[in-house]
């Protein structure tokens, strides 16, 4: 194990899949100087030819992902924000989801669609969207949101040799957050969630880059002897339902933490399909802790009080058991 | 694009082979819209008669290794590229035999083993897929190219800019065949497109050509020049082929719209320009060949047409149990 910043574990997952298989290319949005840095250094190591800027044109970046993986790469299309991809939308809504399952799996179709979401930075309503819900919808791109660099780097791997097109989102700001990552190939299968920390009194499903402020209101829950199952899905297409299941069968209580709008989000996927199959285990009603119906806006202060937080979590959290108490007595 | 004109010298065979190659799309295409019309195919079908000339003029030097993109009206590519008609009739049916197994139909036929990336049901989107083909064919280094068909109406998404400009940057081994029939859906072109669209070639410094797309041997050259300057590496064309949608922008459109939005006399004007009846009648008259060597291919491309019909019928549907995510994450 070494402590590696996030940003580091997703350039050194790439540079290592360029460096084993030759069929592995990363084109984008300045990927060769690298915003974010997690695209740096790749060019001088892997060649021009394998690792190319291109214009600021998401609509054909996005298509020519499709072409060249149809072709027989496997591309790394950097796309930089989340929300520019919602620019070159064809192609992934309509061609990359699509294009196995209209030909009958003729072709295997590895793509990873790369950018950064989320909010928190103050970079306002077009750069802060937590767009997985409009993929999770799609039905053919599997998403990946890691909330460690050891899972960042494990994911990624898996990503690039998918036969899948994959939607890639690292969480804005959190680049530069440490963490252990294990030495060698390490690898995380898509769709297999973790539990972050064990629990008896409360199941909290937290996804992407609200996984660390959920650990630190189970941390502080736990000074009030409230036991939280903290479950990080990592990746929310394929959804380890069944372990979330199994959580919710034990605790009978559920909170899902998500940077998305409340509205259709993974938060009430996730929801729901936990009052479909766990409603005998539930003793409370399923919360939410999301973001409202609304863009995210610029200034600290208002943007601060839209995303879930450590205080908010904790809230939901003793609200439940709170009412489930009253309800028992 | 300046570049000589090489002379026109195709054996009797060769020309024999393009009547076919154009006559098979035809008469396929033939059945498909009478059947489109007898309610036996499910869903809309969007016929490429007329145009044959522009799909069988690039794809007769094409090779499985090179790449083509196509559109709604695609099924003259697939055939042209060499796919198998009893898989697209089937693939039509929506029939467990077909070409995706019944889960694409007639918009989204496509054949990878024969570098037949596809119909497309968006209009355009063939344009950044053939792109990134062709960057794939260019670092493979073995000299394929990626040929996008796409028509009138795509020229103006904004995608072709954007392809454009990247593939000139990349010198990328493209050719952009815009099949200009002079329909953008129910629009006439001249009331949607500004200018010509060839001309869109040239700020960016692309190579480009106007070609008349009811001549064969006038597309089959401009198609041997745009590939040559691609397989050597010279970087993307534009082509604009000029040629015309004789048939509505998908069959039985009568029945629906509620007007009229071109004349009778236009389109008989443009069937006496047959791209089809031209080619025949050149051959003939050049000594290439008789009316019996025609008649010949006529009967055994009916031949072939009846029995890729009858290989749909009698094949079974998909059993919807076996649905789900098949094809879909492997």
């Amino acid at each position: 194990m070494a402590k590696k910043r996030m940003i580091q574990a997703i350039n050194e997952a790439l540079d290592g899949e360029m460096a084993k298989d030759p069929k592995v290319v990363v084109f984008g949005e300045d990927v060769e100087i690298s915003l974010f840095g997690d695209t740096r250094g790749l060019k001088d190591r892997h060649g021009a030819h394998r690792v190319r800027n291109m214009p600021i044109s998401e609509t054909v970046m996005s298509g020519m992902a499709v072409g060249a993986a149809a072709a027989g790469y496997k591309v790394v299309c950097h796309m930089m924000f989340g929300n520019f991809m919602y620019t070159g939308f064809d192609s992934i809504a309509n061609q990359a989801s699509k294009l196995r399952y209209m030909t009958a799996g003729q072709i295997a179709l590895p793509i990873v669609y790369m950018g950064v979401f989320g909010g928190g930075r103050s970079a306002a309503a077009q750069h802060s969207d937590a767009m997985h819900p409009m993929i999770m919808n799609l039905g053919g791109i599997k998403v990946a949101l890691p909330a460690t660099p050891s899972d960042a780097m494990g994911l990624l791997r898996s990503a690039i040799h998918d036969p899948n097109p994959v939607m890639f989102l690292q969480a804005a700001g959190r680049g530069g957050e440490q963490g252990e990552v294990p030495e060698g190939d390490h690898v995380i299968e898509l769709g297999k969630a973790s539990t972050v920390q064990e629990g008896d009194d409360v199941t909290v499903v937290a996804i992407g880059a609200m996984v660390r402020p959920a650990m630190r209101a189970a941390q502080e829950l736990a000074k009030s002897g409230i036991g939280v199952d903290l479950i990080d899905p990592r990746t929310v297409v394929p959804l380890d339902s069944e372990m979330i299941f199994g959580s919710v069968r034990k605790t009978g209580r559920l909170v899902v933490v998500d940077e998305a709008r409340d509205m259709c989000s993974a938060a009430s996927h996730i929801a729901a399909i936990c009052a479909d199959q766990c409603f005998d285990a539930l003793k409370a009603p399923i919360r939410r802790v999301t973001v409202p119906d609304v863009a995210l806006p610029y200034s600290p202060p208002l943007e601060k009080a839209l995303l879930p937080n450590v205080a908010s979590i904790s809230d939901a959290v003793r609200r439940l058991l709170g009412k489930a108490a009253t309800e028992g007595a | 694009m300046s570049v000589a004109t090489s002379d026109v010298n195709f054996s009797d065979e060769q020309m024999l082979g393009f009547y076919r190659d154009m006559l098979r799309i035809r008469r396929i295409e033939e059945r498909i819209g009478d059947d489109a019309k007898a309610g036996n195919i499910p869903g809309a079908v969007h016929l490429y008669i007329g145009q044959e000339a522009v799909g069988v003029g690039f794809c007769s030097q094409l090779t499985d290794d090179d790449w083509i993109a196509s559109t709604h009206r695609g099924h003259g590519h697939y055939l042209a590229k060499g796919g198998d008609s009893k898989l697209l009739m089937a693939e039509i049916y929506g029939r467990e035999t077909g070409m995706c197994k019944g889960h694409g139909g007639s918009m989204h036929v496509a054949d990878f083993s024969k570098g037949i990336i596809g119909a497309n049901g968006i209009v355009g989107a063939g344009i950044s897929i053939i792109t990134g083909a062709a960057w794939a064919a260019q670092m493979d280094g073995k000299g394929a190219v990626g040929v996008a068909f796409f028509g009138d109406g795509a020229a103006n998404q904004g995608v072709l800019c954007e392809a454009l400009n990247v593939a000139v940057l990349w010198k990328l081994p493209v050719i952009f065949v815009c099949e200009n029939n002079g329909f953008s859906e129910f629009s006439p072109s001249s009331t949607v497109t500004a200018g010509n669209i060839v001309d869109r070639a040239k700020p960016y410094g692309a190579a480009h050509e106007t070609v008349d797309g009811n001549d064969l041997i006038a597309v089959h050259q401009c198609a041997a020049r745009a590939i040559k300057h691609a397989r050597a590496g010279n970087g993307p064309s534009l082509i604009e082929a000029r040629t015309y949608r004789q048939r509505g922008h998908v069959e039985a459109e009568a029945s629906f719209l509620g007007s009229k939005y071109r004349s009778d006399e236009e389109v008989a004007e443009w069937i006496g320009r047959d791209p089809i009846t031209a080619f025949a009648r050149r051959v003939i008259d050049a000594g290439q060949a008789s009316q019996a060597d025609l008649d010949q291919i006529e009967a055994e491309i009916a031949g072939e047409v009846t029995e890729a019909v009858q290989f749909a019928e009698g094949s079974p549907y998909p059993d919807p149990a076996m649905q789900g995510t098949n094809y879909m994450f492997a």
